[in-house]
């Protein structure tokens, strides 16, 4: 049965032939009444194909949702038909000549959307006129053009997505664009905003990831500022690189605009998620105002070409070193084809003693591995411990305070131009795009500590 | 003065929904304590609203007229008592199934009929009283009924659902929430149109709220149980006053609203004589007119008195304050003179009307507001500003005028505002949540939302409800209130003790230590619903003595009797403490126990009593006395009429021997 056109949508066994039997069909406005004498008034609503086949769902008249055990069920009279409509309100995107041009491209994460009964899933508004109607103020901001790349939630964007949006960046850039915004899911916003980084070098325009951690069907998502933020940084802001901006505190505050080889998701749910890692943010992004937080970024140029160089080898992983890790597993890797490994290593950049000769095999079959370290903040020094010079002995790389997933990812575009061992690792440990930074701040570290008096006297007297 | 009404004539309908905390350990999608309240915060995140799609692809009224509002929504945390779901930054844990136990027991209290598969929704709400922007609710029952003065009230649904914020300042554009409260467990019964005066309306809150307290499983106390009434008459619409904290506040905000609808419904018939049909017939045309009032003499009109208030009431710009310079803006209302003094609720007219409507959605909150040609200030120079105003807005004798002051950008909005609540005239009257006063009176809180606010939630699967489930919980049920009224009336309780103990939770206890110790109902009805109550009252903390010691206290009143006379010494005693056992009471203090030889003071008494008498001659003073000297120490040892009765006579033995001796 086609799914699009099932009129029984979701329903199976039981619920289904009960539906059957009663000639009524999804949408159906009916009267139910059960074998208690109770009068349900209300559409029937396709049922979620994860759930049981015993309970019919009805929309009441007063918007309630209601489940109904199809053995209680006495009598059920078709009295209408009334199918939802999914629309969001469509406008046509005013055009201004006075105002950048910026490009809107889809991967698959929300910005505004509508829900979808059947699944309980989202499903994204992305056209300029769908866009406008949920976020008017966008039309203030630029003249904006939007391309669905694809519709993927973010945890399985992988290589051939990576590759055709590079492609599709450079294209937009070739077109004129003044900036690009890239909506996408968050969870893995930190890996696609690092290939990117390597992927576009040396871009004339501002690359700018969002995406939103309450999904825009709520009042109060953080989509709809999280969007007018990175348009206006994509139009605006003088950061030629590949950020991600999304909430600085959980407050609707401002946003920030994080380094894409340097950030990370911490949270699973906060708004405010995105943290720079080791550094500090590029800027803040307020209602009207950038405010820029350091000095160290390539600044907006149109007349630069853009180097676009997307190339990956997904035959890459990270090893997140635990106690007691068996050598079989590196075995297994080097076994299966792998050809570059990242560890993330303990403290410094360690792992114990029994995986050496595991690793030595890896090396020597020509797998390249690298050393990152678990803790996030702070420097893979392995000349400081034996172990971590034994390691090195070994032939294992550290790559001083490249985070593990930035690691990742750059490793599977380093392999993806070649497989000379030297030159892998003159490419891993030489910066593109501040993967690796000389120095660490003390401010680029900050993880303040509940509890303690000053931290919340702080956080008393600040938006959260 | 009350203005009265004939409810039945004028179509009066009413129905209720009755909001009931529920007592549970922690909150409906979270693992915070439920009932820890904070007056302090030590966390504050700004937040603002959006109007979303609903499922069906609507945008829902109330949620444009919020976002219209532009409010700044500012929230205080405490670590203590709010977690990071409260916020919106975690997702929901799954439903908390104490909850909807309970949940089920009230709904099958109400009669109901329980859902088979309880399904969690979101109800929009952009006031910000719920951070999300919506309220988790879900139905648990449907179709249940209540005997109700020898008819039925019917009870239409039972939803479980999250309790909101409380609020703490409402200011221009911003408005502030303490979350403390937030996401703790509630009931909402839904009633039928089924109540006739206002009167019933009172009674009805109180029979529901005594259903609800059966179980022993609500929370009582300021604020566990609040409830909107539902009103209309034939040809209005539903308004709903919401929050009304007292049933005893009811019949005259129910009144009022009846008596504004009938009016309302009389200024739109004027309107329509006037030829205000439709809509788009009704012209305001508003202009700034600041310059007009440069030299003006009304204090809410001059820059200073604006700054005064901005000042005193702390309105921060970019959050209680709007944008753009202080301003003067005057609407003409084409041909509507006369109807901003239109009678609306008693001592209120129609201009109050636009007043909340500005007030709510244009921030503008300065009292009083707007000025209009209809309550202008009565001085010299005010009235010939108004003159010169009207000349200004080119105003005919049929035109009136509003004024407002204060942020340009509000004054537009509330300008618009006014159009809007006479397009809303012309039609009747307009669907919305009033808030109510103590004195009676109510005023706009916000549009009414419809059922285009209502979204299934996506973060939380449905809970099934099995029947075995159903059956466990209806086992053991308390007895319904009206069964335990009935038979406490016919034990002899009055009704009013009865109520109040069944309210309070006391009727369980005293059911079962009548069954326990063979004490009467009445008795036992008379010891908690009275004598308690008053030496609660006085502050002896009688709630914190365990049953088993009233279990004592009534099997020793029952095997002596005499203990009856020393019930408040005793009670003190136990429960200044209640963990000792009663005989420990009673044996420290000889009570039960007749004193051996206590008939040999009874010479001693006669004597002092005669002496203290100012009528040597009154035999009843000089007893009276004496059995006032003789009781303390006898007190629950000795039945009073036993030691009244040795006193009569001894008084009287006495007496025969000085008239034998004279
Ligand atoms: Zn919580």
């Amino acid at each position: 049965m086609n799914e699009m056109t099932d009129p029984l949508k979701g329903y199976k066994g039981k619920a289904r032939a009960a539906l059957t039997r009663f000639g009524v069909k999804v949408w159906s406005d009916v009267r139910v009444v059960n074998d208690a004498g109770s009068v349900f008034e209300g559409v029937i609503l396709p049922r979620s194909e994860s759930l049981d086949d015993l309970h019919v769902v009805l929309k009441l008249k007063n918007g309630y949702n209601v489940g109904l055990h199809v053995d209680r069920l006495e009598h059920v009279t078709e009295v209408g038909y009334k199918e939802a409509r999914y629309k969001i309100p469509e406008k046509e995107f005013p055009a201004r000549p006075s105002l950048p041009n910026v490009t809107l491209l889809g991967t698959g994460g929300t910005i505004a959307s509508r829900l979808d009964y059947r699944t309980g899933a989202v499903i994204p508004a992305f056209t300029p006129g769908e866009l406008y109607g949920a976020v008017p103020e966008l039309a203030d901001i630029c003249n904006l053009t939007t391309k669905k790349i694809f519709g993927v939630f973010s945890e399985n964007m992988a290589k051939e997505n990576y590759l055709v949006l590079a492609k599709a960046i450079g294209e937009e850039i070739a077109a004129g664009a003044d900036g690009i915004v890239i909506g996408h899911g968050t969870d893995t916003m930190g890996h696609t905003a690092a290939i990117l980084s390597f992927m576009v070098q040396e871009s004339p325009v501002p690359i700018v990831l969002v995406g939103s951690q309450r999904s825009s069907d709520r009042p109060s998502s953080d989509a709809a500022l999280n969007l007018i933020h990175s348009v206006r940084t994509a139009a605006y802001a003088d950061v030629a690189e590949v950020v991600i901006c999304m909430f600085g505190p959980t407050s609707d505050r401002y946003g920030l605009l994080h380094r894409g080889t340097r950030c990370r998701k911490m949270h699973s749910s906060y708004r405010s998620t995105f943290r720079t890692i080791g550094d500090v943010p590029l800027a803040i992004v307020g209602r009207d105002s950038f405010q820029y937080l350091t000095d160290d970024y390539r600044r907006r140029d149109k007349v630069r070409v853009p180097l676009v160089d997307p190339v990956y080898d997904d035959r890459t992983t990270i090893l997140y070193y635990y106690p007691g890790m068996k050598p079989d597993l590196v075995d297994a890797l080097v076994e299966k084809g792998y050809r570059g490994i990242v560890i993330a290593g303990t403290g410094l950049g360690h792992v114990n003693k029994p995986l050496y000769p595991a690793l030595e095999r890896a090396v020597a079959a020509g797998v390249h591995v690298v050393m990152a370290v678990q803790t996030l903040w702070g420097f893979a020094q392995m000349y400081v411990y034996d172990t971590g010079r034994d390691l090195m002995e070994l032939g294992i790389v550290p790559l001083d305070n490249m985070l593990p997933e930035t690691a990742l990812m750059k490793l599977s575009w380093v392999l993806g131009h070649t497989d000379d061992h030297a030159e892998v690792m003159r490419l891993m440990t030489t910066p593109i795009s501040h993967e690796i930074t000389p120095r660490e701040p003390h401010n680029g570290y900050l993880v303040m500590q509940g509890g303690l008096p000053e931290t919340d006297e702080w956080v008393r007297g600040h938006w959260k | 003065m009350i203005p009265t009404l004939d409810y039945a004539e004028a179509g009066f309908v009413c129905g209720l929904e009755v909001h009931q905390q529920l007592l549970t350990r922690t909150k409906l999608f979270c693992r915070c304590p439920a009932g820890l309240y904070t007056e302090t915060h030590d966390g504050t995140v700004l937040r603002h609203m959006r109007p979303t799609l609903s499922e069906l692809g609507e945008y829902d009224g109330t949620a444009l007229m919020e976002f219209k509002t532009k409010k700044n929504i500012v929230y205080l945390l405490n670590v203590k008592n709010v977690c990071t779901y409260e916020m919106d930054d975690t997702p929901p844990f799954l439903v908390n199934q104490e909850a909807i136990d309970v949940a089920i027991e009230q709904c099958l209290m109400l009669g109901c009929d329980i859902v088979d598969e309880v399904q969690i929704a979101r109800k929009q709400y952009l006031d910000g009283s719920i951070p999300t922007g919506f309220q988790r609710t879900a139905v648990v029952g449907v179709n249940g009924r209540i005997p109700f003065r020898g008819r039925t009230l019917s009870v239409t649904q039972v939803t479980v659902e999250e309790d909101s914020c409380r609020e703490v300042r409402d200011r221009g554009h911003c408005i502030v929430w303490r979350a403390d409260r937030l996401g703790m467990p509630l009931i909402e019964t839904v009633t039928g149109p089924d109540l006739r005066t206002p009167d019933e309306v009172e009674e009805a809150i109180l029979l529901i709220g005594r259903v609800c307290r059966s179980t022993g499983h609500v929370r009582t106390g300021l604020g566990a149980s609040r409830q909107d009434v539902n009103v209309s008459v034939r040809g209005g619409r539903r308004v709903e006053i919401k929050g009304v904290p007292k049933a005893g506040w009811a019949p005259a905000l129910v009144h009022g609203e009846a008596w504004r609808q009938v009016n309302l419904l009389k200024l739109r018939d004027e309107l329509h004589r006037r030829g205000f049909a439709d809509p788009g017939s009704i012209r305001v045309d508003s202009q700034d007119v600041t310059q007009l009032f440069a030299a003006t003499e009304i204090p809410v009109l001059t820059a200073e008195g604006w700054g005064r208030w901005v000042e005193a009431e702390r309105m921060r710009p970019g959050f209680e304050l709007g944008k753009g310079p202080f301003r003067i803006r005057a609407a003409r209302l084409a041909g509507l003179a006369g109807t901003l003094s239109w009678p609306t609720q008693p001592e209120h007219v129609f201009a109050h009307e636009l007043a909340g409507r500005v007030r709510v959605i244009a921030g503008l909150d300065q009292p009083p507001v707007l000025l209009h040609s209809e309550a202008w200030p009565d001085t010299r120079g005010a009235r010939s500003e108004l003159k010169r105003l009207r000349g200004r807005l080119r105003c005919g004798p049929d035109d009136a005028v509003v004024v407002v002051w204060g942020p340009e950008e509000d004054t537009v909005t509330a300008c618009e505002e006014i159009r809007l609540r006479y397009v809303d005239a012309v039609q009747g009257v307009p669907n919305e949540t009033r808030q109510p006063f103590a004195d009676g009176s109510t005023d706009f809180e916000r549009i009414l939302p419809g059922p285009d606010r209502m979204y299934p939630d996506t973060d939380s699967p449905p809970t099934r409800v099995a029947r075995e489930r159903v059956a466990r919980l209806a086992g053991p049920l308390p007895e319904r209130p009206w069964d335990r009224e009935a038979r406490y009336a016919a034990a002899g309780v009055p009704a009013s003790t009865a109520h109040w103990l069944i309210r309070r939770g006391g009727a369980a206890v005293v059911d079962r230590l009548a069954a326990a110790t063979g004490a009467s109902v009445r008795d036992v009805a008379f010891l908690f619903g009275e004598r308690l109550k008053g030496l609660r009252r006085k502050g002896v903390p009688v709630d914190a003595v365990p049953e088993p010691r009233w279990e004592e206290l009534l099997h020793a009143f029952a095997a002596r009797p005499v203990l009856k006379q020393a019930w408040e010494p005793l009670v003190r005693a136990v429960a200044a403490e209640p963990g000792s056992p009663v005989a420990g009471h009673l044996a420290a203090r000889g009570l039960g126990e007749e004193p051996a030889a206590w008939r040999t003071g009874l010479a001693e008494a006669l004597a002092s009593a005669r002496e203290k008498a100012y009528r040597k001659d009154d035999p009843a003073l000089v007893a009276r006395l004496a059995l006032a000297r003789l009781m303390p120490g006898l007190l629950g040892r000795v039945a009073a009429d036993e030691v009244a009765a040795a006193v009569s006579a001894a008084l009287a033995e006495s007496t025969r021997r000085e008239e034998v001796r004279a």
